[in-house]
């Protein structure tokens, strides 16, 4: 009990004090972690380096401004790329995990291995970031804008794929109940008491990861997957640091862009 | 119509909601399951359709043996088997049409159901039930716009789409008010009565139970205890089926005008259809 | 049923009479049929645009049945020392990242609720937030690197700069969704403003920004992969030098060690979140 009789006098205490300890003793744990891993990151870190950084920022930011406008008009094609990349890529996994997350919901799913499977594919895909699967495409289809494209597909599987299957798991049984007792076959009652219910969600979830896209797609090009990653990289090796301003202000009004689409789309079906 | 024989459910938790239940359901007879909470009502019409799958017995719908039948053939027998729930179970996303239609859906094939593309005899009988429950004018509302009596009468026509030889109903008046209850009642019996249909329904209250059927059932942890009329209801019989109460002591106490019949409690449900 | 004839709409006059088609999801014609053609435009745009090079793509198939198969064959051992100084390296600078980020997107996260913070400090929080959340990890990385030279610290600021964006815009959200009525009380008992957000603010908020770390927790041992890409430290440079050597025997097995680790942490919040609700 919180409540302790100490002294004959009733003395209250948050926690019961085993609990209080162990709380105390997690702090304590973390902290320690905490000193440990700054110590390794430190031994591995040059500190004779930071003395100047302040300067080496300074510099930095000194050639970004102004940034060089004159490339403006020739990355309006590759600007145009990257958002072509962010929605075809998106398009593409949208179809392979509308049917995954049926696979992967407790509640709708054929068969437990299906699940285990589907689950297993929804798990790997969203643990490898879409620029280490353009990377790996990039050396199977060659660079351009393809490999780009199956790289945000392939990521954005696990991500629909995970909100999606939660979102079934959520809805209401009796609906389902109700239309499965008129008899309708398995697909009928996925298509009028499933669907009906998931659509707002779907439709949500598929133009968050859109605008996300966007963003992962902006640096690809990084890895040779297209869009205007390329052309920023392309600068940054060149050390022509005004030119690389540039590109962000541009990646910076798309992203702002694609966010107020996102916004407006998610409003009108909710 | 309906023949339930040795019917027993024993769930996954060793818990036996239903054990060796004999019932006959003739056409045309309006029967109330009454009983305590846990009683194993809600078990005993889900058996029947199979959304519950029973563990032994036998049902026997219209002399078809479907205990065990699978796949197009227990939809088949879903099909004449219409059935109405305690929170509507509508699709609320749905219009009210799209509601009603979807009692045929054991009709019609996937594509057909998918793109609406209902046959127009389908369309028409739709619109005659929504005029039959006077919701004609609602057939494009959403089901979310509607107030709790509308959507259970959006949910009854749907149960009739199916052309049903046996409804099920459950608990169709514990979320709503005393009047509406009262209609709803009038109309689930009225339309049993024009189509002939054998009917269960799981009710809570039990004056209103009285009021409209033709038989009672009482159940008790999963048997059957009473069988008999409505007026066979003593306080001794209903005694047994929901155990030790004083059934008579409030029937004169005028605050309980005000109790509505919500939940399991016995007192309130018996009141519930007291004006 | 009361209503006359006349009155009713011809879409319940057709209905009487067994037709009926469900209404359109925009009542708008011009709208609907404005949108269906922007899609087509854009459809026909996008095929005149993307260029691919389809022979490319064939002579690569080899190495995609390689790559696939690479993972029923993964190789922990060869690579193996490089493989745990990587990992090493990367859950260093996550973890450490992740708790600096927190501690400091929590003031931030407070300053950019609009419903306990002055208009300026909001509009100074926000203006961190959109910066932060707008710019890729690996851009921000690339920046760090450049200041701070090759090495795990440049990944550290960087992870820990990407999850004040992230944590404060959410905590923020989350202040501005919390209950009115217990700010008002606890206020009105003449509490101080640090009283008032311990007392008032943080029990509400509390048990999401828990799953919220974990959650960044996750998603900053992802990005660490990434960002030793363009030299911020981890196992991403072991990965990226592994698949440009094509030996994806190894890069498969770093693959795995990544999936494997992301499972993990999944089930240990899932654990976490049952015992803080």
């Amino acid at each position: 009990m919180p409540v302790e009789i100490v002294n004959k006098t009733p003395v209250w205490q948050r926690r019961e004090p085993l609990q209080q300890r162990l709380i105390w003793c997690g702090y304590f744990l973390a902290l320690m972690l905490f000193l440990l891993c700054w110590k390794i990151i430190s031994d591995n870190t040059i500190w004779e380096f930071l003395t100047d950084a302040h300067l080496q920022a300074a510099s930095l930011i000194g050639r970004m401004i102004p940034p060089d406008w004159s490339i403006t008009g020739s990355l309006l094609l590759p600007l145009w790329d990257t958002l072509n990349i962010a929605t075809v890529g998106t398009a593409l996994g949208v179809l392979i995990a509308f049917p995954l997350a049926f696979l992967a919901a407790r509640n709708t799913s054929p068969h437990p291995s299906l699940r285990a499977f589907a689950l297993a594919v929804i798990v790997s895909s969203r643990s490898i970031n879409a620029l280490i699967w353009a990377i790996l495409l990039v050396t199977i289809v060659g660079p351009g804008l393809l490999a780009g494209m199956i790289a945000i597909a392939l990521r954005s599987i696990g991500f629909v794929g995970k909100l999606l299957y939660e979102a079934i798991e959520e809805i209401h049984p009796t609906p389902v109940e109700a239309v499965t007792s008129t008899g309708a076959g398995r697909m009928q009652v996925l298509a009028y008491s499933v669907m009906p219910q998931i659509m707002p969600a779907f439709a949500g979830i598929t133009v968050y990861r859109w605008d996300i896209n966007i963003r992962e797609s902006t640096v690809l090009g990084l890895v040779g997957a297209g869009g205007i990653g390329l052309q920023m990289n392309a600068a940054i090796n060149n050390l022509a640091w005004g030119q690389v301003a540039t590109v962000f202000v541009l990646i910076f009004a798309t992203v702002i862009f694609s966010e107020w689409v996102s916004a407006k789309v998610r409003h009108a079906v909710i | 119509m309906l023949k339930l024989k040795g019917l027993t459910k024993r769930y996954a938790t060793g818990d036996l909601a239903l054990n060796d239940i004999d019932l006959d359901v003739p056409a045309g007879q309006v029967l109330a399951l009454i009983g305590p909470s846990g009683a194993g009502k809600s078990t005993l019409i889900r058996c029947v359709n199979r959304l519950v799958e029973p563990t032994s017995g036998s049902i026997e719908l219209d002399s078809k043996d479907i205990t065990n039948v699978r796949g197009g053939r227990l939809r088949q027998a879903r099909r004449q088997i219409g059935m109405i729930f305690q929170n509507y179970a509508l699709v609320e996303r749905l219009s009210v049409m799209e509601n009603v239609l979807s009692g045929r859906l054991a009709y019609v094939g996937f594509w057909r159901s998918y793109f609406r593309k209902f046959p127009q005899s389908d369309i028409q009988q739709a619109f005659e039930l929504l005029e039959r429950v006077g919701l004609e004018t609602m057939l494009d509302k959403r089901g979310d716009a509607l107030s709790g009596g509308q959507k259970q009468r959006v949910g009854i026509a749907r149960a009739l789409m199916q052309n049903p030889k046996l409804l099920l109903v459950d608990e169709p008046t514990a979320s709503l008010d005393p009047k509406t209850s009262r209609q709803i009642m009038r109309l689930i019996c009225e339309l049993c009565q024009e189509q002939n249909l054998a009917t269960i329904i799981n009710i809570h209250d039990v004056a209103l139970a009285q009021q409209f059927v033709h038989r009672v059932v009482g159940l008790r942890a999963g048997e059957i205890v009473y069988d008999g009329a409505p007026d066979g209801l003593s306080p001794e019989i209903l005694t047994t089926i929901y155990g030790e109460e004083d059934w008579s002591a409030d029937k004169h106490d005028d605050d309980q005008g005000a109790s509505e019949a919500k939940g399991p409690d016995v007192e309130a449900a018996l009141l519930g259809g007291h004006p | 049923m009361s209503q006359s004839p006349q009155l009713l709409e011809p879409r319940i006059i057709a209905a009487k009479s067994g037709s009926w088609r469900p209404k359109p999801k925009i009542s708008n014609v011009t709208l609907r049929w404005g949108i269906n053609a922007a899609a087509l435009v854009y459809l026909v745009l996008l095929y005149f645009s993307v260029d691919i090079n389809w022979s490319r793509v064939a002579q690569g198939m080899d190495r995609g049945v390689a790559f696939m198969g690479s993972f029923l064959t993964p190789d922990f051992v060869s690579r193996g020392g490089e493989i745990a100084i990587g990992l090493r390296e990367s859950l260093t600078m996550t973890f450490a990242a992740t708790v600096i980020g927190i501690l400091l997107a929590i003031p931030v996260g407070l300053g950019a609720a609009r419903n306990i913070a002055p208009t300026p400090v909001y509009f100074f929080c926000r203006a961190i937030i959109a910066l932060s959340r707008t710019f890729q990890e690996i851009i921000i990385a690339i920046l760090f690197v450049a200041m701070f030279g090759f090495g795990p610290l440049a990944g550290v600021v960087t992870l820990a700069f990407a999850t004040i964006g992230f944590m404060a815009k959410l905590l923020a959200e989350d202040i501005e969704d919390a209950q009115r009525d217990p700010m008002e009380a606890v206020r009105a008992t003449g509490a101080s403003w640090l009283q008032w957000i311990n007392y008032a603010v943080q029990p509400q908020v509390m048990p999401r920004l828990i799953g919220l770390s974990l959650y960044r927790l996750d998603i900053n041992f992802r990005e660490s992969a990434v960002i030793g890409i363009v030299g911020a430290g981890g196992i991403g440079a072991t990965l990226n030098t592994s698949i440009n050597r094509y030996d994806y025997d190894t890069s498969a097995a770093v693959l795995l060690v990544i999936i494997g680790i992301v499972l993990m942490s999944e089930y240990l919040s899932g654990y976490v979140r049952k015992w803080t609700a």
